[in-house]
């Protein structure tokens, strides 16, 4: 009896991290508030005018208003597109702000100690340290950085800097010093249009072109801000580099732009972190990200994306139609995608790699978790080009309540992109009979040293692990919690520390409701 | 929505290139099989479902030639005993074929069928269900237009296949044939299949299996280099019925197999496996399409293609589990062997599942001979060439196994063999 006693215990010891982290998250959706702020807009709807009033607002030189209204002749060409397994009320374009900052920020602050405190005070609520000092190593300890959730492992404390995005512009960016000490330029992309234009110039578009689709082109025309990395050669980026997107003003789209530039031999690690407030109104999020990597370099970036996914009637949320895409141009490059998607009413989301240089490497894990009557239709590319590529894609689908989830993925071995290698897994869970789990992969192989291999599976939570869970005490809701838990283990493991932690909590958050 | 003018345009002059046949019971049928190629317009290069595989050869009004080609080979089943049919580029032959009787079976002709025919409920019918969600346009083109086929009527249990032979003749004919099989509760019946038919060959088979009634369909599609072919089986099973399909390819320029899988009664099983071996200018595209709409059923797809100098190989298959499907099994593989670098593997192997008490599952995976395996022969001193093929053959296998008789797999592996001495020689 005490052998079996101890046996328990050790059981229960090793998942006790996770029950505790489900049973710390109280109600649905937790960042549902508003902050009450004042607000400039620019007026409802878009024309070639409100492109360069937006334009205008960022202080960009005149090539860049060029840029934007070239992108919205394109976009007026451009028709929306339907082949994605996603089903929502047109979008009126013309019944939206297209800009919206904060009148605080008119005059943009020169550190944060200027910047509006009930700015701070949002991103403080939603647990996002702009605050240098709070998390400064060995000033304010373990002790500060704890609080915050974003201790990285025993003594040493990982710093992470953040651009705080704030509807259209971006609200600060911490630990800018200490990066420029190393060489690395963190800043917003309406900054470095200015302060680094020969980059901006050089980069911007050339991953995901004007004209890629519909909503990169209507991103490039109307982006406000966004994020712009660039980290030199030989250069490993001294912290993780974070930004946070927080839509607050109603019936406003957030069009973020997000530049990120490895170059040759150096390493960087970024996430990005979004939420919105609870609306009953849909609301349209349409992002680019950009990424380069040259030679040697690596690039990991991370995404809890967890937008307001609506009511549980389906009412409001964030309509998120987004475009990232790494190119990895240099030899032995790598970039690595890593994203959790919990939140938006609808996805609509790839990010791929162009895997150029020789011996490149491209990996994508993904969990994505959609409950009530949320619709994802997500996956991504792996382009090979180069010799000796590989990729992996490791992708995980959970489906609950009435909602429609779906894997879509391109795996293509060009006819030159010899000895290179794919490997995909794509598993999809069903909780609750009205609901769709869907895979929809693309394989196309044009040389046969490479090898593909592709594997799928979609099955139901497994009875028999619930009722172990149940019988141990648990109720229905967390037994199913625990079991997804294990079920995103392998794509869990891939986010960096604190990520995981604020992920598997939201998978138990996300999944509220869905049984019973 | 407006069909595309181009589409209009391609459809329209298509369809002036055709005769309908006038009268009979099949009238009213095809009266309505074209208003659906009118409504869907026939496949254009941009639609996605011939995302892989260009249709305009098979879309345009005059059928490209083909040469004709004497394999020199032994008949295809010759071992089999069967009741022969022979249609020669798209006509009936009653001379070469044998009488149309076999007991619990009638055989009928399409182009001379009694006024009054059981078919009329069935032809066209499962063909018009099979436009949902996905469109086959070439498949209702068929409908409107076949001018020759077989109805078959299976009652209870065959006492031997009847083995349907396709003979090519002249180097610009232009074939549409329509067959309707109707399985009764606890009939049993097999189909055989084989020859090239035409220099362009549009087929369309409907197989209606009520409940308890089993069909087994082996086919081996005609060796002719420049043939074209289109072909559709639309099927719909009954429950505990049982639909076994199988199809060996080797050459044609292009081929095109779709196959529309309805299951509809509770328990039943449906199976559909290909092996294709391609040489050259060779495109060989399996679409199928399998819709679980009852409890408790089980459906396998096993695809197996091996493709050499600059071969392409396409595979389209997609598991639809509706709302209330609980309790399916399905299980879908695609593989592909590339013995050269030139060669192509396309695949979208799909799941759209509805239901949450299922175990669906699919694979695909591409590449070169495995060196391993090819290095464990070679030390057990078997040359090169002969391990090669040992190789190839153990890859076809798990397609070929799919067959249930084992007689008519033996047929089917000494086809594989025969291909591959021919590639040595």
């Amino acid at each position: 009896m005490a052998a079996l006693d101890n046996k328990t215990s050790v059981k229960e010891g090793v998942d006790q991290e996770t029950v505790d982290a489900v049973r710390e998250v109280g109600g649905a959706y937790k960042y549902g508030w508003e902050t009450d702020i004042e607000m400039d807009y620019a007026p409802k709807g878009l024309n070639p005018d409100i492109v360069r009033l937006i334009s205008e607002k960022n202080g960009e030189p005149e090539w860049m208003t060029e840029w934007r209204l070239a992108a919205y002749e394109r976009w007026l060409q451009k028709e929306e597109p339907d082949w994605a397994m996603v089903d929502y009320p047109q979008i009126d374009f013309q019944d939206q702000y297209y800009y919206a900052r904060p009148k605080s920020m008119e005059v943009k602050p020169k550190s944060l100690d200027e910047v509006d405190p009930k700015l701070l005070a949002t991103y403080e609520k939603l647990g996002i340290p702009l605050k240098e000092q709070m998390i400064l190593a060995g000033v304010e300890g373990a002790e500060g950085a704890a609080a915050e959730g974003r201790v990285g492992g025993g003594e040493e404390v990982r710093k992470v800097a953040v651009d705080a995005v704030f509807d259209s512009v971006s609200v600060g960016t911490t630990f800018q010093k200490e990066l420029r000490e190393a060489g690395v330029i963190f800043c917003s992309i309406s900054d470095a249009i200015r302060d680094h234009p020969e980059l901006v110039k050089k980069y911007l578009g050339s991953v995901v072109p004007v004209s890629d689709n519909y909503y990169a082109t209507l991103n490039s025309a109307v982006f406000s801000d966004g994020s712009f990395v660039y980290v030199p050669p030989g250069v490993r980026c001294p912290m993780e580099l974070s930004t946070y997107f927080r839509i607050n003003a109603e019936n406003t789209g957030q069009f973020e732009r997000t530049l990120i530039i490895a170059d040759k031999g150096s390493y960087v690690s970024y996430l990005e972190g979004c939420t919105a407030p609870q609306r009953d109104t849909a609301q349209l999020h349409a992002a680019v990200v950009e990424i380069i990597v040259e030679e040697d370099a690596e690039v990991k970036y991370s995404t809890v994306q967890n937008w307001f996914p609506g009511d549980e009637d389906g009412k409001g949320g964030i309509y998120n139609f987004v475009t990232k895409r790494a190119d990895c141009r240099g030899a032995r490059s790598k970039c690595m995608w890593t994203q959790v998607e919990t939140g938006s009413a609808v996805t609509w989301k790839y990010p791929s790699c162009i895997l150029r240089g020789d011996d490149s490497q491209g990996e994508f894990y993904s969990i994505a978790i959609t409950n009530n009557h949320q619709q994802a239709d997500t996956g991504t590319k792996m382009i090979h080009l180069g010799k000796n590529t590989k990729s992996r894609i490791v992708s995980k689908g959970i489906s609950a309540g009435h909602a429609q989830n779906t894997y879509r993925g391109l795996v293509s071995m060009h006819p030159k992109a010899k000895n290179s290698r794919n490997y995909t897994q794509c598993d999809s869970l069903l909780i609750g009979s009205l609901c769709g789990a869907h895979t929809v992969p693309y394989i196309e192989v044009k040389n046969n040293s490479s090898r593909v291999e592709h594997e799928a599976t979609t099955s139901k939570v497994d009875d028999d692990q619930l009722f172990y869970c149940r019988q141990r005490g648990m109720d229905e809701e967390e037994a199913v919690a625990l079991v997804v838990n294990g079920f995103c283990r392998d794509v869990l493991q891939a986010l960096p520390m604190e990520f995981a932690m604020e992920a598997q909590q939201l998978v138990a958050i996300s999944l509220e409701g869905s049984v019973g | 929505m407006a069909l595309p003018q181009v589409k209009q345009d391609a459809t329209e002059a298509r369809l002036a290139a055709l005769d309908m046949p006038k009268g009979g019971w099949p009238e009213a049928a095809r009266k309505d099989a074209m208003g659906r190629v009118r409504a869907m317009g026939l496949p254009h290069a941009r639609d996605e479902y011939w995302k892989y595989t260009r249709p305009d050869t098979l879309v345009q009004p005059e059928a490209p030639e083909a040469a004709l080609f004497d394999d020199g080979d032994a008949p295809v089943f010759g071992g089999v005993d069967s009741l022969k049919l022979v249609f020669v580029d798209g006509v009936f032959d009653e001379a070469a074929s044998d009488a149309a009787a076999l007991e619990h079976v009638s055989i009928d002709r399409l182009a001379d069928a009694p006024d009054i025919h059981w078919a009329k409920d069935l032809y066209g019918t499962l063909e018009a269900r099979g436009q949902a969600p996905v469109q086959r346009p070439l498949a209702a083109l068929n409908t409107a237009y076949a001018s020759d086929g077989v109805l078959i009527h299976a009652t209870g249990r065959a006492a031997k296949p009847i083995s349907l032979i396709y003979r090519h003749r002249s180097t610009s004919s232009d074939a549409i044939l329509h067959h309707v099989v109707k399985i009764d509760s606890g009939a049993e019946l097999t189909v055989l299949e084989s020859g090239p038919a035409a220099a362009r060959f549009n087929k369309v088979m409907e197989v209606d299996i009520a409940d308890g009634g089993t069909f087994h369909h082996v086919r081996v599609q005609g060796r002719d280099h420049e043939r074209r072919a289109a072909t559709a089986i639309f099927t719909r099973l009954g429950t505990e019925s049982v639909f076994k399909s199988f199809t060996l390819t080797a050459n044609g320029v292009l081929t095109r197999n779709e196959c529309v899988i309805e299951l509809t009664g509770d328990d039943a099983v449906a199976h559909v496996a290909g092996a294709c071996m391609g040489d050259g200018d060779f495109h060989h595209d399996d679409t199928v399409f399998i819709t679980h709409d009852a409890l408790n059923c089980e459906s396998r797809q096993v695809f197996k293609k091996v493709l050499r100098n600059g071969a392409k190989g396409v595979f389209q298959g997609k598991i639809l589990v509706k709302e209330g499907a609980q309790k399916t099994d399905g299980y879908q593989i695609s593989q592909s062997l590339l013995l050269d670098d030139d060669s192509q593997f396309l695949a979208k192997p799909e799941l759209e599942i509805y239901a949450d008490d299922v175990a669906c599952s699919h694979g695909s995976t591409s590449g070169a001979i495995d060196e391993e395996a090819l290095f464990y022969l070679r030390s057990r001193g078997i040359d090169e060439g002969p391990a090669t093929d040992l190789l190839t053959i153990a890859f076809l296998a798990e397609a070929v196994m799919e067959i249930e008789d084992e007689s008519l797999q033996d047929e089917i592996n000494g086809l594989v063999e025969a291909w591959l001495s021919r590639r040595r020689g």
